[in-house]
């Protein structure tokens, strides 16, 4: 018997989906209603082979996907039947999938945190996105949730999509804060070179880049005016002693960004344990296979040395609100642009560490980048 | 040989005029070359001299016709080199002029053909192409003779391809270009008119024989330079290497020299014996300057020693080439380099970039200014960045341009040379159709992008040539480019005073184009010393980061950071901004930004 290890976050991979939106770049497998429970075999046999790696409180577990509360009820359920206790317990949903019955389920089984992908609240923007549920199905999906006793409620926002004016996103945020979720997940839209959305929208994208520069501000003013925390980039929760106190942070998210290790289970699934980071391969069938064989399922395997793994901690520690320490990150440090980017008000000197300031973050990406040495 | 079975000649014609075709035809037939042995072109040895249809070095081939031995001494087909070509010239008796039948006669050809008839040489017109069919003989030989004099029965109508007539061009060379006439039993003279460099044999010099007979191992002097050394072989090329125990007066060919420095055996120098040789040297030799100037940076400064290493083995085949290592605060470490003119600096520039496979940054060309400083002192500026902010007088180099346009172009040719401060000299009516027009310009106002406003407004129809014409008063400034506050050396121009305000705002503007958006306001500004002339800013971004970023996607994010820290190293810091190297090609195109 090995002795336990010291992984503290847990993540599930549950591809299955409905239907593909135009703009996901996760690993999805759409419909396949009859390999679910397959999936969830080969998945509780690799949680098997990997469990070792846990220490013994876990901290966090997190079931994503996909849409993991698409997965059939009952292979859903002997997965969270499966999981260790942990403190914080995500699960992602789709608006559309939320009903009594699996809020009840979730609850039963520990799930104490639930993200929703609400996305947008306009219909013809949830069109172009290729959104299954509509503005009313993310309400129900909130008081569904409230009314089954969840008071840990992520929205998940996208802002920048082709045909979305200023004023379409002040009201998507107006109706987000109306529900008055916990928490807040913004991304910006990306379009990747070569997808299908990159295809059908990209060149309406090129024409309103400028526009949209002032979305991501408008973002954050309207959020933190409304009294929540910008605590990641994108990322926002309500906080500042209005709760008692409580951690609305997403903690297992918190404690990638802070550079702890964390076990990934499921296809595509991505694992960082000590100077190694491995990814499963995406291919469903192969997964099964090789773990119904009792084997471990096929991996692609990067090696972190301390420098690489010195710039990570660099490049996500700069996108929270907390101040990074600069102790063990000096050698990718460049401390000249680190005084020039100090002197120009984008990076604070505080207590512990540096940290961003505001406009410093709107500006991360460049930011980090002057940071590094060369 | 006796010198009246000699005659040694050149030919005179514009890039694809067919020079190097009718070269090659004389060469087959006068059995020079066999079939076999025949190459395209044989005389353009270069890779790009090929590529792009132009003769840059000189060389001399002898040929045997009818009892005679004929030396054709190829001259390089452009101003740039005209000194080059005069010294040519000078070692010949005549020589072809070649005009295109189609084309009729270009600025660059006269200039060739007024300078050998300036050097006594007698000119043997042929109209080549007659065989295509836009081909206009008649034509095109009367306007010859209009320009030249002599009748339109004396001009031999050939075709180099197909080889019609080409025997007549020989015969006519025979006939009609006198034999040399030196001095059999003078001490020995020989000019070098072209020299090139081996590098198992040094420096070999083509010369022409004037007076006297120069005998293998002979110990040397070139009179101008003072260089010493041994003939270590004579001979001719036909057209490679044939060597001879002497050279007679009269005759054409090389001699090698042992030496390994091409700049101390310069074109024009005469060489005689050491001991017992001439006194006074043949006329003409001048130290050719170089008028146009650039600093050339490697991309990556990582490369400047294989800069350094391409330059100096460029220098020894090309002593008109000037460099001398420059620093900028904006570009890092590169040379400053001085050409003869504007197609030398392109050559150099392609043969860098492509023989010695190297990325480069050239900066804008400007002219060499005589400067006379307020403690009156002179001194002669090669460098914007160097330009004294107090001068006392500034003098210009000045050109005498030829442009030869149809006539339905001469107003849009004589406003663009007006707009470059050109005074008008004079114009001809070559024939019905086309006009000689002659200016003084300041070669400060041609060295960037007039050649190519000349063709765009006259739909490509203009030739232009033009001569160095000493230098004269200029009211001309100096004007700074600031970034961020910070003055960027290597956008600095000197502009004439008058053109100062509109140059310095559309140099700004374009700026404000090409550097990108940064972290925070950049103020670009123009200024005369302290006064600023003309101010542009680029806005600072308000957003550039990443939005979403798990556990999941952590390598994904950490190499497109990498990469976009890589692609900050390829810009230029200046004042902390990151320029673009292509920033500081804005002020190549400010005219085609503004004519657009």
């Amino acid at each position: 018997m090995r002795r336990s290890g010291l992984v503290r976050h847990l993540y599930v991979h549950l591809p299955f989906c409905a239907h593909r939106c135009g703009y996901c770049d996760f690993v999805t497998v759409v419909g396949r209603r009859g390999e679910h429970a397959a999936y969830v075999d080969a998945l509780l046999t690799e949680f098997e082979q990997e469990r070792w790696r846990l220490a013994e409180g876990v901290e966090t577990a997190f079931l994503g996907g996909g849409t993991p509360t698409f997965t059939e009820t009952a292979a859903l359920e002997r997965i969270l039947s499966s999981l260790p206790v942990v403190e914080e317990l995500t699960v992602e949903a789709n608006p559309e999938t939320v009903t009594p019955a699996l809020a009840a389920l979730l609850g039963a089984h520990g799930v104490n945190r639930v993200s929703l992908g609400a996305q947008s609240f306009r219909p013809r923007l949830l069109e172009v996105l290729e959104r299954v549920a509509g503005p009313d199905d993310v309400r129900r999906a909130v008081h569904t949730l409230r009314d089954a006793g969840f008071d840990n409620i992520s929205l998940d926002l996208v802002y920048g999509i082709p045909g979305q004016s200023a004023s379409d996103l002040e009201a998507d945020l107006a109706d987000a804060l109306a529900l008055e979720p916990e928490h807040l997940s913004c991304y910006e839209l990306e379009a990747k070179p070569g997808t299908r959305f990159t295809h059908a929208h990209g060149e309406e994208l090129q024409r309103q880049a400028e526009a949209m520069e002032g979305y991501f501000e408008q973002v954050v003013e309207t959020l933190t005016g409304a009294g929540y925390r910008w605590y990641e980039t994108a990322n926002f929760c309500r906080g500042g002693g209005g709760d008692n106190g409580r951690e609305l942070r997403a903690r297992h998210n918190l404690g990638i960004w802070r550079g702890h290790d964390y076990l990934g289970v499921g296809i595509g699934a991505v694992s960082t344990l000590g100077g190694e980071r491995r990814r499963n391969l995406p291919s469903l069938g192969r997964y099964v296979a090789a773990l119904a064989g009792g084997e471990s399922p096929p991996r692609e395997l990067e090696v972190l040395d301390a420098e690489t793994r010195a710039v990570e901690l660099l490049m996500l520690g700069l996108r929270l609100d907390e101040p990074l320490r600069l102790g063990g990150l000096e050698p990718v440090v460049d401390g000249g642009a680190l005084a020039r980017l100090v002197e120009r008000h984008l990076v604070e000197r505080v207590a512990g560490g540096i940290r961003l300031s505001p406009r410093g973050r709107l500006l991360g990406g460049a930011v980090t980048a002057e940071l590094l040495s060369a | 040989m006796d010198q009246s079975r000699i005659r040694n000649f050149s030919i005179i014609a514009h890039i694809d005029h067919g020079k190097s075709t009718l070269a090659d035809r004389v060469l087959q037939l006068t059995e020079t070359v066999s079939e076999r042995e025949m190459r395209d072109q044989l005389l353009d040895s270069m890779e790009l001299e090929r590529e792009r249809g132009i003769t840059i070095k000189a060389q001399a081939v002898r040929v045997q016709w009818k009892g005679h031995e004929l030396n054709l001494i190829d001259t390089p087909g452009h101003v740039d080199f005209t000194y080059e070509v005069s010294r040519s010239l000078q070692a010949c008796e005549g020589a072809l002029l070649v005009v295109d039948a189609a084309q009729g006669i270009e600025a660059q050809t006269l200039a060739n053909a007024y300078l050998a008839i300036e050097n006594d040489l007698e000119i043997v017109p042929v109209v080549n192409k007659v065989d295509l069919p836009s081909a206009d003989p008649d034509g095109t030989a009367a306007e010859v003779c209009e320009l030249l004099g002599g009748s339109p029965e004396d001009v031999v109508r050939i075709s180099a391809k197909t080889g019609l007539n080409v025997e007549q061009v020989l015969d006519a060379i025979v006939e009609r270009i006198p034999p040399p006439d030196g001095a059999v039993d003078a001490p020995p003279r020989a000019l070098v008119f072209d020299s090139s460099y081996d590098q198992y044999r040094g420096v070999i010099a083509f010369v022409r024989v004037v007076d006297g007979t120069l005998p293998t191992g002979a110990a040397l002097r070139a009179m101008a330079t003072g260089t010493d050394f041994e003939a270590e072989e004579l001979g001719f090329m036909a057209p490679g290497r044939m060597p001879v125990e002497t050279l007679g007066a009269g005759e054409v060919g090389y001699v090698v020299t042992g030496l390994k420095d091409v700049s101390r055996l310069r074109v024009g120098d005469t060489l005689t014996l050491r001991k017992g040789g001439a006194t006074t040297p043949l006329p003409g030799y001048k130290d050719v300057k170089p008028m146009v100037f650039a600093g050339l940076f490697p991309s990556d400064s990582d490369d400047y020693p294989e800069l350094r290493d391409a330059l100096e083995r460029l220098k020894l085949n090309d002593g008109a080439l000037f460099y001398e290592p420059e620093t900028s605060q904006a570009l890092g470490f590169g040379f400053r380099c001085g050409f003869l003119g504007l197609l030398h600096m392109e050559i150099v520039r392609e043969r860098l970039e492509r023989e010695f496979d190297l990325d480069l940054l050239v900066t804008a060309p400007t002219v060499a200014y005589q400067v006379k400083e307020r403690n009156g002192e002179w001194l002669e500026v090669h460098n914007p960045a160097e330009m004294p902010r107090e001068v006392d007088e500034v003098q210009e180099p000045y050109v005498r341009a030829q442009v030869i346009v149809p006539k339905d172009y001469v107003g849009s040719a004589m406003e663009l040379c007006t707009e470059r401060r050109g005074r008008f000299d004079h114009m001809e009516y070559l024939s019905e159709s086309r006009v000689l027009l002659t200016y003084d310009l300041p070669l400060g106002e041609i060295v960037i992008d007039f050649y190519d406003q000349l063709k765009s407004r006259t739909r490509g129809y203009a030739s232009f040539d033009y001569d160095l014409a000493g230098f004269r008063d200029g009211d001309v400034t100096r004007v700074d480019v600031l970034v961020a506050g910070e003055q960027v050396d290597a956008l600095s121009l000197i502009v004439h005073r008058d053109a100062a305000y509109e140059r310095g705002k559309l140099l700004v503007e374009r700026l404000r184009e090409e550097i990108p958006r940064q972290m925070f306001d950049v103020a670009i500004q123009a200024a005369i010393g302290s006064r600023v002339i003309a101010r542009e800013t680029v806005k600072a971004k308000r957003k550039d980061v990443l939005a979403k970023c798990y556990g999941g996607d952590i390598t994904r994010k950490r190499k497109l950071l990498e990469k976009q820290k890589k692609g900050k190293k390829r810009m230029k810091q200046v004042a902390g901004v990151e320029v673009p190297q292509e920033a500081f090609l804005a002020v190549l195109n400010l005219d085609g930004e503004k004519r657009k």
